[in-house]
This record gives C-alpha cells, structure tokens and sequence, in this order.
C-alpha cells in the first residue's frame, strides 16, 4: 500500500513542479546570465557524444533499410524510408536519450549537490525562489539544446544513411537523394522538432525534481542522479509514443 | 529593531515519527536565545521551520500578527526577507568567490549600485574578519571561513532576527569564543532577534538571555538564562552540566534498569552561574539584563559563587573567583568555595586537555 501511495505521491509532486516551472515562466525578471550559460553547459555536455551516436544510428537503419528494401524490390524507395526513419523517430529518441542521459544527469547532480550543502535551502531563505532561479532557465536551455540537437541529429543521421547506403552498400547516389521527399514531409520534421522540445522539457524537469529532492548525503545524489536517467528514459519512450500515436492522426500521409 | 517570535502548539513528524510535539515558546524581539538539546532531537529541524523550509504538522508560528504557516508561497518568500539564516556549514553558493556569495542578496533584492554593494559586503567582510579573502572559492577556505562568510551573507540585508545553526560545530574553542562575542557586538549594534542552535554548553551558559531545551521529542523548558541554570529540573541540570547521571541516556533515553541503578548516587551540586557575555567595547545590548535579577525577582537563590567571574561553571574553565561588580555583593552572602566533585573533576580534565 505504502508503495502505491508513495509513486502516487512522487508523481504528484512531478506534476505541481512541472506547474510551479510553468507559473515562474512567466515571472520576472528572467534569469537571461543563467539561461545562457546554462545552455551553453547542456550544449557542451551533449554535442559530441549526440553526434558520434547519430553517426552509428543513421548507419544502422540504412543497412537494414537497404536489405529490407532490396528484398521488397523497393530499392528506389531506400532514401525515402531512411529519411523518415531518422527524422521521424531515430532523431528525436536519440537527442532525447542524450539530453536525459548527459545533461539530465548534469543537471540532477548540480542541483543535488547544491541541495545536500544547504544552498537551495540557504537561497529560498534569502527570499529567492529557486524554481525561478535556477530550474526554470535549466528547463528553457534543455529544450533549446534539445531542438538544435535533433536539428543536428537529423543532419548527421541523413548523411551518415547516405554514406552507408550509396558508399558502402552500393547503392544509386541520384536514386537515395531524388526519393527523399517522395513520402517525407515538411510536417515530418515540424513533429519531429516538437517531439525533441517536448523531451528536453521532460528531461530537465525530472532531472530537477530529483536534484531538489536529493537527500541523506553524496549517495542520496548519486541515487537521485541514477532514478532521474531510468525515469526520464521510461517517460520519454510513453510520450514518443502518443506524440506519434497523435501525429498520424492529424497529420494526413502522403499516399 | 529585532522582531518577536511567537510558537503556538508546534508539532512536526516526518511520515509517522514524531520529532518534537507541542512546542510553544516566544523569542523575545532584540534578545539572543539559544535552543539546546542533544543530538538528534530535531534542533535543526525546528530552525527550518522557524523559516519555512519545512512545514509543521500542527501549531502557528506569529511573526508581526502573521502566521508563517499559512502564509502563501509569495508571502512567505517576503516574509523571508526578515531573517538572516546561518546554516551549518555556511550554505555558500559553491559557484560564486566569496565577494559574489555575500553580494548575492543585494543584487537580488535591492537596485543598489555595484559601488554600493561592494562598500556594503566589505563591512561585513571585515565584520567577520574575512577582508582579503573575496576572490577565494568556497571550496578553498576551511569550515570556520566558510562559516564566517556565510554569516556576512545573512547579515548582509540587516535581518531582523538571526537564526544560526551550530556555530561552534567544526570550529576550535578559540574561535567559538570570537564568533560568540561577535553575536553579542551583533546584537548590541543591530537590534536583532537571535536564536543560536547549538550542544555547546560553554555558548549556552554565558551568551545568551533566553535558553530552551528540546529533549525527548518536547520543550523541556524555556525560560531567561539564569531561570535554566539555577533550575533543579533533571534534564535541564543534566544537559546543562555535562553530567551522565540524569534522564538522558546514549541512546536519547535511559531505561528504568539504568535510572534506578543511579538512585542514591549523589548529584554535583549546581555549579555557579557565570556573569553573562558583554559587548566587547562594554556599552549595554537592549535587550541585556542585569545580572542576578530574575533570581531576586522570583525569590531563587542562585547557586553559591554566581555572577562573580565570566567563567565560573563552565566545564574545563578553573573556578577562581573573579573581581566583578557583583562579587563584593555575592561573595559576602556566600563564602562558601565550591569543591570540585569526581563529575567536575573528569569534566575538568577532558575538556581542558582539548581547549
């Protein structure tokens, strides 16, 4: 009982955080000093790592594409499916998987530690409100970081399917390029990007929630940092999949 | 001016343990308290409820006619404004350099300009003997810097009422003795409310004018300094004294096998009550009393010896009589010389081989 009660209560205060962030949204005056540079942190922490999984990713489903299409005998199709593919959903998991995995984890930890030192407790004492200090510009950066990533993701993930699929598998360079808009849509990418801001936000508010409520010393902040990645990743993949559940009900496919 | 404090019925558990139950206490506006316990009684706590930070399970907390308890979230972020708050390990921001920490809450709260702000944490720089130190991280400056620095920071918006949590943990006894000093200069020059969290028996005897005890999840007793120092009560007397012989055990309480076993031991006699703690340049603190008063008030003989030196019964200090403004008085009502017990003697001993 104590078990159900206790995620019930969890979720609860997820959910008031997630509200008090989008109440300080509005309050002024914005935290513009911490907002740059703590874009600049989860920018720094993500943009190698984000690129050199892309790479990998976008080669996998071009390999697999470029078998599955051959043995359809849709080759000409290849660029078409590996576009979708990598902007629709490989994009945006990726971006979000790094976002949690990389700066989720930064951001817990930071917040954390300054929880366990008493520093949130000594800055709500000097009258500031640390949701509008400091989480609220967190929040904002990891869904700027996390559009321009998925922006970047998509790049890389096209260009490394393109170099796999024509270099590697042999496949026509004229064929992969002229089908890429064959089913793919400017829509397409307009998800995409919503799916990448709606994730950074997730990320970044767990991330948070977890950080402000560490407690019982350094461990308590590694074991924040640890439920923050599992329930950031486990939240993401269920939103992924109404986000695109919702898509494909709104927006019409090109035939 | 320093700001009363008014705790109504105070009770706070966390999930299904009770910490402390039916607190009711009022911190007189200007005056220092100190608040004692043994460890783990829930101090701390009591201080973060003080001011917000945690949420009691019943009772009122009147700070000017308004109850922090119900206050709304932007009230209470206002309300907040009154109070300075010295955490244990000074809370300092680990990102900013000194300058910037103590700096922070002017550049928050107020349009003052940066000549303004730096003028201003200067003086409170040098106030806590930190001048020259501005630039160093939190990280590079030892536990009493960093505790000393956190005080400029709560002092830097003159509070009204000063809310610190264990001074002297982690600081020598030399520099226990000049940070308690310095809470009484405070408290002289800006009028504050304090209320000092502390297990010190030496900060507790001589510093302040109100003393509660928090043991065994309630208020054991509250009262002006010389009330608790010449009280009979068991805990009080225990804790006050340093003693083993008494109610509390190791492990918060003894059992009855452990306190009938001290039935018949005899108990030290109470020692004398030191002279209270004076502004080092000697000019009176408003809310300061004379010594002695309340025990003639309340008809209370003060243990033979009191009020004649600063020192006198605190443990590890050698009980010479001093030449004070009472001691004529006092040492013609009694001349008895009080002999250290077997208690005092091993006290003596442990507690003068660390200072």
């Amino acid at each position: 009982m104590s078990v159900v009660t206790n995620g019930l209560r969890q979720t609860g205060s997820l959910f008031a955080l997630a509200l008090d962030v989008l109440r300080a949204l509005l309050r002024r005056p914005f935290q513009t000093k911490e907002f740059i540079q703590q874009s600049w942190f989860v920018a720094s922490v993500t943009i190698v790592p984000t690129a050199l999984v892309a790479i990998p990713f976008g080669a996998v489903i071009a390999l697999q594409l470029g078998t599955l299409t051959r043995q359809l005998g849709a080759q000409s199709f290849t660029g078409a499916a590996s576009v979708l593919a990598v902007v629709r959903e490989a994009s945006p998991i990726v971006t979000s998987l790094l976002i949690a995995g990389a700066g989720g984890s930064a951001i817990c930890a930071d917040l954390g530690s300054r929880k366990i030192r008493e520093e949130i407790d000594a800055m709500e004492v000097l009258g500031i409100s640390p949701i509008h200090r400091l989480v609220v510009p967190r929040v904002l950066a990891a869904m700027l970081v996390s559009v321009l990533l998925n922006g970047l993701v998509s790049v890389v993930g096209v260009a490394g399917g393109y170099f796999f699929n024509v270099v590697i598998q042999g496949g026509t360079p004229g064929a992969y390029l002229a089908s890429f808009t064959a089913l793919a849509q400017i829509a397409d990418l307009v998800t995409s990007e919503i799916k990448a801001l709606l994730f950074g936000a997730i990320a970044a508010i767990v991330a948070s929630y977890k950080g402000l409520t560490a407690g019982g010393g350094p461990k308590g902040v590694g074991d924040a940092v640890n439920q923050s990645v599992v329930i950031t990743f486990m939240l993401l993949f269920v939103v992924n999949f109404v986000a695109s559940a919702v898509y494909f009900q709104v927006v019409p496919q090109k035939i | 001016m320093g700001t009363e404090i008014r705790v109504e019925g105070l009770t706070k558990k966390f999930g299904s343990q009770l910490i402390w139950n039916d607190v009711t206490l009022t911190l007189p506006a200007g005056e220092i308290s100190v608040m004692l316990g043994p460890s783990g009684t829930g101090k701390s706590v009591f201080l973060k409820t003080l001011v917000g930070l945690l949420k009691p399970d019943a009772g009122a907390i009147w700070i000017n006619d308004k109850n922090l308890v119900t206050l709304r979230e932007n009230d209470l972020y206002e309300i907040r404004k009154l109070f300075g708050v010295l955490f244990q390990d000074g809370a300092l921001f680990g990102s900013m350099n000194l300058f910037d920490n103590v700096a922070f809450p002017l550049r928050e709260h107020t349009k003052k300009s940066e000549a303004e702000v730096r003028r201003i944490v200067m003086e409170k720089m040098d106030l806590v003997g930190l001048t020259g130190a501005e630039s160093k991280l939190p990280g590079e400056i030892s536990g009493g810097m960093r505790k000393r620095a956190g005080l400029a920071r709560a002092l830097v918006l003159d509070p009204e009422i000063l809310l610190i949590d264990e001074p002297d943990s982690g600081l020598d006894p030399v520099r226990t003795s000049y940070i308690n000093q310095l809470f009484i200069d405070l408290n002289a020059q800006i009028d504050a409310t304090f209320l000092i969290v502390t297990h010190d028996i030496n900060t507790a005897r001589t510093v302040p004018d109100n003393i509660g005890l928090l043991y065994h999840k309630h208020l054991a007793m509250f009262g002006p300094r010389e009330m608790l120092l010449s009280s009979e009560e068991p805990v009080v007397r225990q804790f006050l004294n340093a003693q083993t012989i008494g109610p509390i055990g190791m492990s918060e309480e003894k059992d009855a096998d452990e306190l009938a076993s001290e039935i018949g031991q005899e108990l030290p006699p109470l020692p004398p009550i030191a002279l209270q703690l004076g502004t080092s340049d000697g000019s009176p603190r408003r809310g300061q009393k004379p010594a002695g008063e309340w025990c003639r008030t309340h008809g209370v003989t003060p243990p033979p010896g009191s009020f004649q030196s600063k020192n006198a019964g605190v443990p590890g200090v050698s009980q010479v009589p001093a030449e004070g403004p009472y001691a004529a008085t006092l040492a013609s009502a009694d001349s008895g010389v009080q002999a250290p017990t077997s208690a005092d003697a091993t006290q003596g001993t442990t507690a003068g081989a660390t200072s």
